[in-house]
């Protein structure tokens, strides 16, 4: 640009002199942003590390391989062949001979107590299911991976120090030795831990799973979104489409954007004093949790689904209305299948926050210690956040890894629940 | 307020808060006062009547709707005032003038469009064969497939360019197996001129289509229903003057069966298309007659200072 006059020249130069001034403004101001996203990301990464160092070990679990012999003196001494005398006998015996054939000059009690706890409590109860549905077993001798106890897990993962004086670990040093005698001859070995996603709670951390409490989450989530979404959909659909604009329309508004930020803890109690109490749902039931998550997500789903149908331009419901479509038809026929994809991912990220509350869940008794697997939505159940949260206060080290294992497995159906969402949203975009 | 007025029954009104009432007329510029006779602000119905006297002729030979005192109230905004038109058959009946005054109000009585509308209340007479409109009576999914409308904006739904066509037969049931609903489709694309650009690809979105293709498939759609009257709000506003002089030829064409009420903010558009031409200022109907007199002899100063292009 050449300048025409002095007075051009001028502004000009007043100009380039707050240049420098404005562009380190803008730096300044793009480095503060930079470095907040870099300080969120670090804080997600910490978290990530902390929680995959500790929790990866639990998805593998420390197996020893054992000669056992199916005595029929122990299991059936009068060669019956009944369940009744089978399920009652003594399959510890079994195991403990095994262990003693191992080791044939361990002899007094205290030791051979100690070699008996070398191996899970849980190993006898897997032999009797296995005679249970096989009694031809009886007699024979079978070569069998049994879990060790958790204390020989955690040495064999290496969270024992063996430099530690003997008083102050949970291993004797006598047990130390055998567990490496077996290891020496290839009789232990970490194996992929199945039984961890499909077992229930259990007192023994090598026999725990997360099996029942993510079977409970999945009953919760089925109930809620069952309820949930159309519930949802319909009262977003009813508010966007066909209410009136008059006061009392206004105040339900109001309240739905209220009931969202109403603490979780408050609709358990709901929960607690209505289904439980009133309408006498059993407790601890996977129902009552999907019922309180209903009223949880509710807010949100009419939330996402009211924005989703607002997106809708009206020249769509025009065209369909000037070609004579009924009010309703419109909305059947062209609002709803367009908002579809906002309303299915406000859906999901609604069911992917009810998957990770727990404080309702602690008002309506899904906090208790729950062994058996649900069968139905009505049977007493845990979900994942509540059984994270009941393996966070145990005692042994070996709760510690599988408390973070069960966050990784949740953490993971959050991610894929939230993917989902995103892309759900990428696909369906539309834009007019 | 008048009382042949009859109260519109608000309980027939569907809700659907989609379209922003048009813009305000705004305060009356010092034009707007050529009947000296009219004394300003309140006064009498009767003395106020003789300001809403519409010059020329506001009836048509052959009349398929009859449209006698139609007021539309935005609120308390008295959008369209004490107007009388007839859309007679087979001819195109032009509505032209400032950004406000009334036009699409007024075209979109004509189908109750402006139910839509929460705030709108439309009184007055409208008559489609001598059925009135605003009855109880009436079914508005049955009066809107008689009388169809085309928008300012092209907007097919985003379905395929057959499933836009298809899609007010089958709501109404005009067909009764697919060989039917397929000579529909074709029918109304062909008589839309739209067949030979679209007939290879009937599975395609019709969003994706141009604008002018758009607009000529919302026309299809339109006339796939076979309506008496064809209400056509701007169409041309959005495209190009080629696909304009498309729909203008299809226009043409179309007059032949339908009677067609167009709003335009074209003049030239107007006066190529249309039989007769109404003037509308700030919500009174000032004029009506035959496209040629409005445009070399216009019977009111307004109407000349418009199509002259001194103001508007």
């Amino acid at each position: 640009m050449a300048a025409t006059g002095p007075s051009s020249t001028e502004t000009l130069e007043r100009v380039r002199a707050g240049l420098a001034a404005r562009y380190r403004r803008e730096r300044r101001f793009r480095l503060f942003g930079a470095a907040s996203a870099i300080l969120g990301l670090l804080f997600v990464l910490m978290l990530f590390v902390s929680i995959f160092s500790n929790g990866y070990s639990a998805f593998w679990q420390t197996q020893v391989k054992l000669d056992i012999y199916f005595d029929p003196e122990v299991i059936d001494p009068g060669a019956t062949g009944e369940p009744q005398v089978i399920g009652k006998a003594n399959f510890d015996k079994v195991v403990r001979g095994a262990l003693y054939d191992l080791f044939p000059d361990v002899s007094g009690r205290q030791e051979r107590r100690d070699l008996k706890r070398l191996v899970s409590a849980g190993a006898g109860f897997e032999l009797r299911e296995q005679v249970l549905a096989d009694p031809a077993l009886v007699g024979q001798t079978r070569t069998l991976w049994l879990p060790a106890d958790d204390e020989v897990d955690m040495l064999v993962k290496g969270y024992i120090d063996r430099d530690l004086p003997e008083a102050s670990r949970r291993l004797k040093d006598r047990q130390i030795a055998w567990i490496d005698a077996l290891a020496e001859k290839g009789l232990v070995e970490r194996q992929f831990n199945a039984a961890f996603f499909t077992t229930g709670d259990s007192r023994e951390p090598e026999l725990a799973g997360i099996g029942g409490a993510i079977k409970g989450s999945f009953f919760m989530l089925v109930v809620t979104l069952i309820l949930s979404f159309p519930l949802g959909v319909a009262a977003a659909v009813y508010l966007e489409e066909f209410a009136p604009k008059n006061r009392w329309v206004d105040l339900i508004e109001v309240n739905i954007n209220n009931l969202a930020a109403v603490p979780s803890i408050v609709f358990g109690l709901l929960g607690l004093a209505v289904f439980i109490n009133f309408f006498g749902l059993p407790r601890s039931a996977p129902v009552v949790g999907g019922l309180v998550l209903t009223l949880m997500t509710l807010p949100t789903v009419i939330i996402a689904s009211r924005a989703a149908i607002k997106s809708v331009p009206p020249s769509v419901r025009e065209a369909a209305l000037g070609v004579g479509a009924s009010a309703m038809q419109t909305v059947f026929h062209h609002v709803i299948p367009l908002a579809m994809p906002g309303m299915l991912t406000g859906a999901i990220i609604g069911m992917a926050r009810a998957l990770g509350e727990s404080a309702p869940l602690l008002m309506i008794g899904m906090i208790a210690f729950i062994v058996e697997v649900p069968e139905t939505p009505l049977d007493p159940a845990t979900a994942l956040p509540v059984q994270i949260y009941l393996w966070a206060d145990s005692p042994e080290r070996a709760f510690v890894e599988r408390t973070s294992a069960a966050i990784i497995v949740l953490l993971a159906f959050l991610l894929v629940m939230n993917g989902l969402a995103i892309w759900m949203r990428k696909k369906f975009e539309r834009r007019w | 307020m008048d009382t042949a007025e009859q109260a519109y029954d608000m309980t027939n009104i569907e809700k659907a808060e989609t379209v922003p009432p048009r813009p305000d007329p705004g305060p009356e510029p010092a034009v707007v006062q050529f009947a000296p006779e009219a004394e300003p602000a309140e006064q009498e119905v009767a003395e106020e009547r003789a300001e809403y006297d519409t010059i020329g002729d506001v009836t048509a030979k052959d009349a398929v709707m009859t449209v006698r005192d139609c007021n539309v109230f935005y609120g308390d905004n008295h959008a369209l005032q004490h107007v009388n038109l007839d859309v007679g058959r087979n001819e195109v009946v032009a509505l032209i003038g400032p950004s406000g005054c009334g036009k699409s109000t007024f075209i979109r009585c004509l189908n109750r469009m402006n139910d839509t509308i929460e705030t709108a209340r439309v009184t007055g007479e409208i008559r489609l064969h001598g059925d009135d409109i605003n009855s109880r009576e009436t079914d508005v999914v049955l009066l809107r497939a008689r009388v169809g409308m085309v928008f300012q904006k092209p907007n097919p739904f985003p379905k395929s360019v057959y499933d836009n066509v298809a899609y007010g037969p089958k709501l109404h049931g005009l067909a009764s197996n697919r060989t039917e609903l397929d000579e529909i489709v074709e029918r109304s694309l062909l008589r839309a001129g739209l067949w030979d650009e679209v007939k290879d690809r009937l599975d395609d979105p019709g969003t994706g289509l141009s604008g002018g293709q758009q607009q000529r498939l919302c026309i299809a759609r339109t006339i796939a229903v076979d309506p008496e009257v064809i209400l056509m709000d701007e169409p041309c506003s959005a495209l190009d003057p080629i696909a304009t002089a498309k729909i203008e030829d299809l226009i043409d064409e179309l007059a032949q069966n339908y009677a067609i009420a167009i709003v335009t903010h074209s003049m030239q558009q107007a006066a190529r298309v249309s039989q007769r031409t109404a003037y509308f200022h700030l919500g009174k109907l000032i004029e009506v007659d035959s496209t040629d007199k409005v445009f070399t002899n216009p019977g009111h100063r307004l109407t000349e200072d418009y199509v002259t292009g001194r103001f508007g």
